[in-house]
């Protein structure tokens, strides 16, 4: 079904097939308290004058944006994702115009890091990311999605949306419980089984977190690092989004390695601005940014990948400790 | 001249999200003018004026604050035109969210954050519904689920707006946002154009000045509340 053919399906038809249909029109405030066989054009043609004059909407625009509303909603649960084989990165320009002079092509299950010092450009690479830059934001870079410039249109539709982004900032200030606010999230984006989703979210993030938490526990209350694996497993299992970026997820109490892999696991590029040299030798690459623009890409060597054994030795060790100092142990023998 | 409604409620990060884009438009040579409507008062104008940009400040006062930028639009449109500009941007808080200044064939853009609530989006009238473009802002300090989610309830009372999260404090999303702005096409006058939507009406004894409470100083065009009589129940 298309366009205007969705207006001459009777409402309990749809609100039995679409349950998302309900949201649309308790969103307008205007279902129908009993079941309702009308099609949706008679039901919005027997609206009242004064109620649609109390809404604020008119027919004409009622019943374009239910037809635009299911459009979406059909895309969005249809397979319209786009498939991403690849990413590229045209450089632009630095700060003082220099030319970056740099090709980065990205595939599925790549992980890139991304250093520089704070206000150096790392967010704005990741803006030009997700805005996919076509030569018109300050860098004058130009993002190619399987080799090819990307629709403009692709930017503002969600069932197009490339890019989740995991900010620094985890608050949340719903007030639901966990449970609630995973699935809330879910069937905003149409998963088929909710509840199974929801439940491998609540569990994969209590594997990533230091601490456990129940999924009854309103969201508001959990920790830093609590709040970050939520949304880590949330974004490996129900983000439609090919390409993740992350914002300094160090200091998060969390198991970064775990979230990594969480992350890699569902073929997604991920692109993380780090100083944690953890992460930043856990990523196959890492982007140099100075003064607004990419200075230089390095391979990890192999040298520091060995090194990464040890620091991940190191990063136990603390571990360790904070777990001794959580449960009222001393710190007089580190060993 | 092009012009560009931006609304919102209260607090929502209008002017700060305008003052953004501002500097994205200026650097692209851009002459641009504000015209800043508000109630009882306002300090944003002299935050455009530090940044050299023509401002026009309206307070709406005791009347209702749509009704009166409706009836100042037109005028804002012509200092507009004397001062040059090649862009006009009002902006106007929707403040009873059945209000909308937005314009037919003019760019509209509703502001609204993260943090008003996931029910906010469908408790916004017109100035959400019929708007091109909505912006959410306060993106930085929720979740990006969070964010979804909100976008989501956006999205389903008004599905055919371009939705962008745009943060007012750094500026990101504002470069892209202004591109959206310059796709506004020139016009010639306001005169003759029409609101996208009818005002709320409001034309009762209390507009002339009443003070007094009791249906006997009620007049005009009053509406009973739909109280239920549930005294006679057993509790």
């Amino acid at each position: 079904m298309r366009g205007a053919e969705f207006l001459q399906v009777p409402l309990s038809v749809l609100l039995k097939e679409q349950p998302f249909v309900r949201d649309f029109f308790e969103a307008q405030g205007i279902l129908p308290e009993a079941p309702d066989s009308r099609t949706v054009e008679r039901l919005i043609l027997d609206l009242p004058e004064d109620v649609l004059e109390d809404l604020g909407v008119g027919r004409k625009q009622l019943s374009e944006d239910f037809v635009s509303f299911m459009e979406g909603m059909a895309a969005l649960a249809g397979d319209d994702g786009i498939r991403v084989r690849s990413l590229t990165v045209f450089g632009g320009c630095d700060k003082a115009g220099k030319p970056e002079n740099v090709q980065l092509t990205l595939k599925p299950g790549d992980v890139v890091s991304i250093v520089g010092p704070t206000g150096s450009g790392k967010s704005r690479l990741l803006a030009d990311i997700e805005w996919m830059a076509d030569n018109d934001t300050p860098t004058g870079r130009k993002i190619l999605i399987n080799g090819e410039a990307p629709d403009k249109s692709w930017r503002f539709s969600p069932e197009h949306k490339l890019v989740a982004q995991l900010s620094q900032n985890m608050n949340f200030v719903m007030d639901l419980s966990a449970r609630e606010f995973i699935t809330m999230h879910a069937e905003s984006r149409f998963i088929q089984n909710p509840d199974e989703t929801v439940n491998l979210i609540l569990k994969e993030a209590n594997k990533l977190a230091g601490e456990c938490f129940e999924p009854d526990a309103p969201i508001t209350s959990l920790s830093g690092g609590q709040s970050r694996a939520l949304m880590i497993a949330d974004t490996a299992f129900l983000s439609r989004s090919p390409i993740v970026l992350i914002d300094e997820i160090e200091n998060a109490g969390i198991d970064r390695k775990k979230a990594l892999e969480l992350l890699i696991r569902e073929e997604k590029i991920v692109l993380m601005a780090t100083h944690d040299p953890i992460l930043a030798l856990m990523a196959d690459r890492r982007v140099v940014i100075r003064n607004g623009g990419i200075r230089d890409i390095l391979d990890t060597s192999e040298a520091e990948r060995e090194n990464l054994t040890v620091l991940e030795e190191m990063d136990r060790k603390l571990l360790e400790l904070r777990n001794r100092l959580r449960n009222g142990g001393r710190i007089e023998e580190i060993n | 001249m092009k012009v560009v409604t931006v609304s919102g409620p209260p607090s929502s990060g209008k002017t700060a999200v305008i003052l953004k884009v501002i500097d994205a438009l200026v650097a692209n040579g851009t002459a641009v003018g504000v015209a800043k409507f508000d109630c009882l008062s306002t300090d944003d104008d002299k935050l455009y004026e530090a940044k050299g940009i023509p401002v026009q400040k309206g307070l709406s006062g005791a009347l209702c604050p749509d009704h009166y930028f409706v009836s100042n639009i037109e005028a804002c449109y012509q200092w507009g035109e004397k001062q040059g500009l090649d862009m006009l941007i009002s902006e106007s808080a929707g403040l009873c969210n059945r209000c909308s200044p937005h314009i037919k064939d003019i760019t509209a853009v509703c502001v609204i954050d993260n943090l008003s609530g996931v029910n906010t989006p469908k408790k916004v009238g017109p100035m959400l519904k019929s708007a091109d473009i909505v912006v959410i802002t306060k993106g930085d300090i929720v979740s990006q689920a969070e964010r979804e989610v909100f976008a989501a309830r956006v999205r389903q009372v008004n599905p055919r707006a371009a939705i962008m999260n745009i943060n007012g404090i750094t500026g990101q999303g504002a470069a892209e946002l202004a591109t959206l702005f310059q796709d506004a096409h020139d016009i010639d006058t306001l005169k003759g154009l029409r609101l996208r939507f009818s005002m709320p009406a409001a034309l009762c004894s209390y507009c002339l000045g009443e003070t007094r409470i009791g249906e006997s100083y009620q007049m005009g065009n009053v509406r009973r509340m739909d109280i239920a009589d549930d005294t006679g129940g057993a509790k």
